[in-house]
């Protein structure tokens, strides 16, 4: 698909489909958004503006709401609810639940089957589709990329904007192709590739840009493994990251509730094969990765630029020429309580979480759980594993995957953010150390005090039997 | 929104990289349903001491010679992070109605400009010269002209910084960018009618 005769990319393609009014030199553009996800955090103001304003929803039929983020993952009493010990957040939650009823919007509530954190839902339930615009109000928004979709997370005056008249305004960023050549060795996955790209170009690198994952090493995950890439296109600094749809993402898709079924499904392929980027598009800017090169990844410090293969030493303060970054490594050092030169392999830690929009889908549980089978979650260690819906949760149960890491000595919650953002009681104390499979490591992300360490399902599951950080290629080895 | 055209302020200085929306509001702070009073949990986790009560004497903000400043100077890349637009609510409600950088992450821009909080990029000489005067002359003023485009240091010096057109009337005017949107209604329809719906989330 070409406009005259020019070749383009698939976030033009995207966003030229989008466009209700070009952008100009006096307004941004205005885009048209195909779906909008909601939650109960970043909503209540945007509703209560319409209110204010005497508006409706305008298509309520695009729009769908989970609760996720202030959801205690307890396990649920003899009623069968899961019960909410946070007055504020239950607060919250009825406030949602009232705005959706009030204003005609499809909510997943507490403990509903189909309840879930809101960037796994969308695409288990088959909203997220190839060339649709999505938002919400949630900066992992960019998960749904996955599917070559423009996808990107908006605030709280934005999400009144689009449940107002389903557009917003934007200025079109530019673009970046992030090719990952190569194929990953064993015990080297997805998480592991995003994490190198983030330390590579730093977590103002993608500011103003859309990310482009390409490449061979791409074009092998799976659509879950995709999903994690894109989900912290964010952490890069990109609003969106996206991959173009192929065979992996039609068969992820065929038959989910909301995906075209029928003839229709026919005809939808047949468009999105005409998503890719062309041959010979032109990307703002290009970087290339050696997948055959990368080993597991983790970050030492408090955002996630601060990451580095598992084998490596904590870089040291006195070797960064740049006063800025030093200061930040050194703030950073302090608060992790690391050393320059220290290695984080053998490093005690306390908490492994696994769960969030990066990695609670099914792939990651049964990686982790593939790991943890016939071992121990050590004594000095709570391992949580909160799968990111309800779905998953009833899929991993199905597996036998929650017998597993209970077997082991795991946690085995209810769906929802949990301790990626710990607003709901899952929460680290001051001082401890966890490996999370979570996106942020930012100081206080996991609770305040709490230190983290960002690394993948099977990094973690092998930290979590060894009471230290742990590389997961020696355990696989034996 | 209020109206803003000029701000008068005294300046005081972050000097930290990458200050991240966790740091200006954390999480524990979003169980809210209203803007209301979040002004107090403006950098919480940095302002007290451990019990969350007690000001930490070592943080900037809680410097007397720093009482009232409404212009913030921070590091590189400020607001990554979190896309809560919590974060301009309780700088604003902490008193500050700009931010000097070098850069700010794009969803934290979007957000401040869309509540009167305005994000000021300036070039790296001039924010270390910033940093330099806040650290070693607390109090002192610059101005900014939003309609100029341009923050005036106390020495004079005029440096302009971007602001896209659009932000910039809706700042000037103390409109907000939803009634451009509201009024074109029949354009959307026109786009909606040309296109099937991608998705129905109420079947």
């Amino acid at each position: 698909m070409t406009d005259n005769g020019r070749p383009r990319t698939l976030f033009e393609k995207v966003w030229n489909a989008h466009t209700v009014r070009e952008q100009s030199d006096d307004t941004p553009a205005v885009l048209y958004i195909d779906l909008h996800l909601v939650h109960e955090v970043t909503s209540p103001q945007a509703f209560s503006m319409l209110r204010e304003r005497g508006l409706m929803v305008r298509r309520p039929d695009q729009t769908i709401g989970t609760m996720d983020h202030s959801t205690p993952t307890t396990p649920r009493n003899e009623q069968g609810i899961i019960p909410i010990a946070d007055a504020m957040a239950a607060l919250q939650l009825d406030t949602f639940s009232r705005n959706c009823s009030d204003f005609g919007i499809p909510m997943y509530a507490l403990g509903d089957e189909h309840q879930g954190i809101v960037h796994v839902i969308g695409p288990e339930k088959g909203l997220t589709q190839p060339g649709m615009t999505i938002v919400c109000g949630d900066s992992h928004t960019s998960t749904h990329g996955a599917f070559g979709a423009l996808a990107f997370g908006i605030g709280t005056s934005e999400v009144g904007h689009v449940l107002a008249t389903q557009t917003l305004l934007q200025n079109k960023p530019r673009t970046m192709a992030i090719n990952v050549e190569g194929r990953l060795g064993e015990g080297v996955t997805a998480k592991d590739i995003i994490l190198a790209i983030i330390a590579r170009i730093g977590i103002g690198g993608g500011t103003g840009r859309v990310f482009e994952y390409r490449g061979a090493a791409i074009r092998n995950l799976s659509m879950e493994g995709r999903m994690t890439v894109c989900n912290m296109s964010i952490e890069g600094g990109a609003r969106a990251g996206m991959v173009a749809p192929d065979d992996t993402t039609f068969e992820y898709m065929y038959g989910r509730q909301h995906a075209p079924s029928g003839t229709d499904w026919d005809a939808a392929i047949a468009n999105w094969r005409t998503l890719p980027s062309d041959a010979g598009a032109v990307f703002d800017q290009e970087i290339t990765l050696s997948a055959d090169a990368l080993i597991p990844m983790i970050t030492y410090g408090t955002n996630p630029g601060m990451g580095m293969p598992i084998t490596e030493a904590v870089p040291a303060p006195a070797d960064e020429p740049d006063i800025n970054k030093k200061s930040a490594l050194d703030k950073a050092l302090a608060y992790m309580d690391l050393s320059p030169g220290q290695q984080l392999l053998g490093k005690a830690i306390d908490v492994v979480f696994i769960g969030s929009c990066t990695n609670s889908r099914i792939t990651d549980l049964r990686q982790a759980a593939s790991f943890i089978e016939g071992r121990k979650v050590a004594d000095s260690v709570r391992m949580m594993v909160v799968p990111g819906s309800q779905q998953v949760k009833k899929q991993a149960e199905s597996e036998g995957l929650d017998e597993i890491f209970r077997a082991a000595g795991a946690e085995w919650r209810e769906a929802g953010c949990s301790m990626c953002i710990a607003m709901n009681g899952d929460q680290l104390q001051p001082g401890q150390y966890a490996v999370s499979t979570s996106n942020r490591n930012f100081e206080g992300r996991q609770g305040k005090g709490g230190r983290t360490f960002l690394a993948s399902p099977l990094t973690a599951a092998a930290s979590a039997v060894s009471g230290v950080i742990a590389d997961p290629r020696v355990m696989l080895a034996n | 929104m209020e109206k803003l055209r000029h701000i008068e302020g005294s300046i005081v200085g972050m000097p930290v990289n990458d200050i991240d929306t966790d740091q200006i509001i954390p999480a524990r702070f979003l169980k809210v349903t209203d803007k209301a009073g979040l002004g107090k949990a403006a950098f919480c986790d940095w302002r007290y001491l451990e019990d969350g009560e007690t000001p930490n004497p070592d943080f900037i903000l809680n410097r007397p010679a720093y009482a009232g400043a409404s212009v913030l100077v921070a590091g590189n890349n400020f607001g990554c992070g979190s896309s809560r637009e919590h974060a301009p609510w309780a700088l604003l409600g902490a008193g500050f109605q700009a931010v000097i950088s070098t850069d700010f992450a794009d969803i934290f821009r979007n957000n401040a400009l869309k509540n009167g909080l305005l994000p000021i990029v300036v070039d790296r000489d001039t924010q270390q010269q910033l940093f330099s005067l806040a650290d070693e002359d607390p109090g002192t003023t610059v101005s900014v002209d939003v309609e100029a485009q341009a923050l005036t240091l106390p020495d004079g010096r005029r440096v302009n910084f971007p602001l896209d057109g659009f932000s910039k009337y809706c700042l000037l005017h103390g409109v907000d960018q939803l009634g451009y949107l509201l009024a074109l209604e029949g354009d959307v329809q026109a786009y909606e009618a040309s296109k099937p719906q991608r998705v129905t989330t109420t079947v």
